[in-house]
């Protein structure tokens, strides 16, 4: 974490007291969705704002330590995955596709392990927006897109191919 | 009620300043002042779900869109608008609102269901939401069990956003690469 990237010492000292927080409402926001407003979308987004405001805060090295970029887009395509085989089990337990197969007792209302397969695919969501849009973030980042030119960036893959 | 025609006011005002000033940033802090107020209007009418949901892109969007103004090397629009092109959309806005307005008098007053409660699909998700899936929040429930196969293709046009970011990002700094070792090469 060099000292000249990213923006000042109090921005820095802010957001690394803050960052957790920020994550934990947006776990929240997610886990909770079928009980409280929220789900899986916007506390997926929340998640991958945390990732921003380290990237605006300490520059795009620093979050791309914390999450490589290659294990973000397989957790993009593991919740995809996560979510399409929560549709097609639906498909395979019950009589339709993406039907809400688990068993659902008027007990269980207002708990957390309510509501079928409906927090099971908030989580798959929540986790394929998070990264996808984490993902986003950097490539505007590396492209140049976003972020003032300051100095040498390189990109994180090197270009295979038309290259002599 | 009234507290709506406020912030709906601010919203007009908020987009015309977005379309007609000159400094990019400013537009761009003029169409996030616009999205924190219809996030505002969301949650006085009562929908927290899509209230968190706007606030927290609009977020997203404003911090990627400052940090694209940001820079020096961005073309700004200079000159004035003809008076002849103002006063053709003036009466151009004249004349569709005089269309549409037999139209106006037809929809239901603000805020009323369009169909009627008892027999709309609105009514039944009400009334059957809790007791057919389980969930408590009414909405997550029409997302992620009535609504299930729309949200997959959500899911699915995010991940085609992704393809296309990475797509037509790309392809700069490919050019930029090629450019630059062409330059080594003649030296």
């Amino acid at each position: 974490m060099s000292e000249k990237e990213g923006l000042s010492i109090i921005v820095k000292v802010v957001t690394r007291w803050i960052v957790g927080f920020v994550l934990l409402f947006g776990l929240y926001i997610v886990i909770f969705g079928h009980l409280t407003p929220g789900g899986g979308f916007p506390g997926g987004v929340v998640i991958a704002g945390t990732f921003v405001l380290l990237t605006l805060a300490f520059g795009k090295d620093t979050p791309l330590r914390k999450l490589n970029s290659t294990l973000a887009s397989e957790l993009d395509s593991t919740g995809a995955i996560i979510f399409l085989g929560i549709a097609l089990l639906g498909l395979y337990f019950g009589s339709f596709f993406a039907e809400n197969f688990l068993t659902k007792l008027p007990s269980s209302y207002f708990k957390l392990f309510s509501a079928g397969v409906i927090p099971w695919a908030n989580l798959a969501i929540g986790l394929k927006v998070g990264a996808s849009i984490f993902m986003v973030f950097i490539i505007l980042s590396v492209t140049r897109v976003v972020g003032l030119p300051s100095g040498e960036k390189k990109m994180t893959r090197k270009p295979t191919g038309r290259r002599k | 009620m009234e507290f709506i025609v406020v912030l709906l006011v601010f919203m007009v005002i908020g987009a015309l300043i977005a379309a007609e000033t000159r400094d990019l940033l400013s537009a761009v802090i003029a169409v996030g002042a616009v999205g924190f107020i219809v996030s505002l209007a969301f949650l006085f009418l009562k929908a927290p779900d899509i209230a968190i949901t706007q606030v927290v892109v609009e977020v997203l969007t404003l911090v990627v869109l400052v940090r694209a103004t940001l820079r020096n090397d961005i073309t700004t629009v200079e000159g004035m608008r003809g008076k002849i092109g103002l006063a053709f959309s003036l009466v151009v806005i004249v004349l569709i609102t005089l269309a549409a307005y037999p139209f106006f008098k037809e929809l239901t007053s603000f805020g009323a269901p369009l169909l009627s409660q008892g027999k709309s699909v609105s009514g039944f998700f009400l009334k059957e939401g809790l007791r057919r899936t389980g969930a408590a929040n009414v909405t997550t429930s029409i997302l992620l069990d009535f609504r299930m196969y729309d949200t997959i293709g959500e899911a699915t046009i995010l991940f085609a956003s992704l393809l296309g970011a990475l797509a037509i990002l790309r392809r700069p700094s490919h050019k930029k690469r090629g450019a630059k070792d062409k330059e080594e090469r003649i030296k």
